[in-house]
């Protein structure tokens, strides 16, 4: 079996699952958010539920408009404050507490090795980087999950996508990642699994592992995941690591080799709509936001400073950044990133999904474009439905906003 | 159970976003997430749904967020029914859960016209188009499926059986 298969058969109790089988699988954690999390609530008392089936295992992080943003939204915080609150949820962040949900989750230690996790957000795939199987689901799905510690899932057929090379200077994870969309489409791995292996993976950080899971939703993929080799602990608990066999059966494998890779750029309106840096550059930008569940992570904030350290960002250009935990603020401040942001004319955001998706903090106006180093590039995404979002890595983002117009970060570097 | 209704033809890779923009999340009034519905893509959506109409989508309908909110504002705009090459997973298991019916019908959009009148057979999967007469086979729904839409979706099927049970 592949891992994802092992990882369903032990959480349904059985000793063999294969592709297309449904199942019943117990949950091992269960996340939910300011935006998803009251109709999740509304749901589980429509049910006629009293009790979650277990307060430790569900984990409710406060991320999408944080602090609220309006008086609907301070509402919304209301509802889910008061349901931590009654049914004593013991892993609660609260605004100030922990961040962006999907950097929390396994930061504070709820996302172990061969658990099945479920969240009411479509990027908690992010997780199969730790080797866990994540999805995400709807909220009413929840309320379900909330009242009986189960939901029904059906086996998927696992892609593997090998991935070989080393990575040229400054071209990154997100570019291995759009890379990798582009090649699989925005349908290519619908209800299937996407397991991502390979000699430029097993080199490459958490943080990077993190982006490639993160992104897996984009290709219509249910979970990425990545065996684990190495793990900073993070968890007092035991688990144990899963990992395919060498038998195991995939429904194809896609190779990928990026030692000649160049920056890449998913340009409007879709994910895989995918560009080599050169074909897109001078492209002007008017905001340029470094943050988010994909790419707002110590290693994604470094890179971006890199670029910007002694300069200043172009005249007409707004750059946002939000680091996506306290913790990476604190690191950040600690490691003096955010005077060099601030120095080149950043605005820094609190830890909050802020405008990847339209919310708050660096809306975007008809006919504006932004560079975005977040994962979706729909029409009205981050806002004006005539408004235009470029995805890239942070240090494509950050030589951008220097620039003004797109810009490939390994020509910020030689100026520098 | 046979549904009937006209059709409202979209492309590929309709997102979760042009269903139901973000900024509008914050709603939890169903009527009031119906009158956003598509308005990415069609800012007079609502208005014309609301007769009753049957969606006919491409490749990958519903891709991005797990926002339950977009099948909700689909439903309560008008929406009978949703056709489409194929659905992204999230959205596919939003919808039943909330009682929309949605069926996977290879060669949909090719065949089916902006307006004409279809006819849905949700037992068997048979998709008429009365007005230039074809008929397309959608993929039937597991037993399971269809009982949670029979119920008119999950909280209902689950009330349903803690009901049984009691």
């Amino acid at each position: 079996m592949n891992i994802l298969e092992k990882i369903l058969a032990n959480a349904s109790g059985k000793q063999q699952v294969s592709p297309g089988e449904i199942i019943e699988a117990n949950i091992d954690a269960a996340m939910i958010h300011d935006l998803t999390g009251p109709l999740a609530i509304k749901s589980f008392r429509e049910i006629g539920a009293k009790k979650v089936w277990d307060n430790n295992r569900v984990i409710i992080i406060l991320d999408h408009l944080v602090p609220a943003s309006s008086i609907i939204s301070a509402n919304l915080h209301r509802i889910v404050r008061n349901f931590a609150e009654e049914q004593n949820i013991q892993n609660f962040y609260d605004v100030g507490r922990g961040g962006v949900c999907h950097q929390v989750m396994p930061e504070k230690g709820h996302v172990r090795p061969g658990e099945v996790i479920v969240g009411a957000d479509s990027h908690t795939c992010t997780y199969g980087a730790f080797g866990a199987f994540a999805t995400g689901i709807g909220s009413t799905e929840m309320a379900a999950v909330f009242a009986t510690g189960k939901l029904w899932f059906r086996v998927p057929d696992v892609i593997k996508v090998e991935v070989t090379g080393k990575l040229p200077s400054m071209v990154t994870p997100k570019d291995v990642t759009l890379n990798i969309v582009g090649r699989i489409g925005a349908d290519g791995a619908i209800y299937k699994g996407l397991e991502f292996g390979g000699s430029t993976i097993r080199e490459m950080s958490v943080d990077g592992r993190m982006v490639l899971c993160n992104m897996a939703v984009e290709m219509g993929a249910k979970a990425g995941i990545i065996t684990l080799d190495y793990v900073k602990a993070r968890t007092d608990k035991p688990f144990k690591p899963v990992k395919s066999d060498p038998d195991a059966a995939y429904e194809r494998v896609v190779d990928v080799d990026v030692s000649a890779l160049e920056p890449q750029v998913a340009v409007p309106h879709s994910v895989d709509n995918v560009k080599p840096i050169s074909e897109v550059e001078d492209v002007k930008v008017d905001q340029a936001f470094i943050g988010s569940c994909t790419n707002g992570r110590l290693e994604d904030l470094r890179s971006a400073a890199q670029i910007l350290k002694g300069k200043k960002i172009a005249r007409g250009v707004r750059l946002v950044v939000i680091p996506a935990s306290q913790e990476i603020y604190l690191d950040a401040l600690q490691e003096g990133l955010i005077k060099t942001f601030m120095d080149a004319g950043a605005t820094i955001g609190n830890p909050n999904c802020g405008p990847c998706l339209g919310g708050h903090m660096g809306i975007l106006a008809e006919g504006e474009a932004c560079i975005s180093s977040s994962n979706r590039n729909f029409v009205g995404r981050m806002g004006s439905s005539k408004s235009f979002v470029y995805l890239a890595s942070p240090a494509t983002v950050a030589a951008s906003a220097v620039t003004g117009k797109i810009t490939d970060p390994r020509t910020a570097k030689e100026e520098a | 159970m046979t549904i009937k209704g006209k059709a409202v033809k979209f492309g590929d890779n309709v997102d979760t976003d042009v269903i139901l923009p973000g900024p509008y999340l914050v709603h939890t009034d169903p009527n009031e997430l119906a009158k956003h519905a598509m308005e990415g893509l069609d800012p007079n959506f609502a208005e014309k749904a609301a007769d009753g109409v049957i969606v006919v989508g491409g490749k990958n309908f519903g891709c991005g967020s797990s926002r339950e909110q977009a099948p909700i504002a689909l439903k309560y705009s008008g929406v009978k029914c949703v056709l489409a090459e194929s659905f992204a997973r999230i959205f596919y298991r939003n919808s039943i859960t909330i009682g929309l019916p949605v069926l996977t019908c290879p060669g949909v959009s090719g065949r089916v016209e902006e307006g004409d009148m279809l006819a849905v057979d949700l037992q068997s999967g048979k998709v008429e188009d009365r007005t230039n007469g074809s008929v397309l086979e959608a993929t039937r729904l597991p037993e399971f499926i269809m009982e949670i839409l029979e119920d008119g979706g999950l909280i209902e099927h689950l009330k349903r059986r803690i009901e049984t049970n009691e």
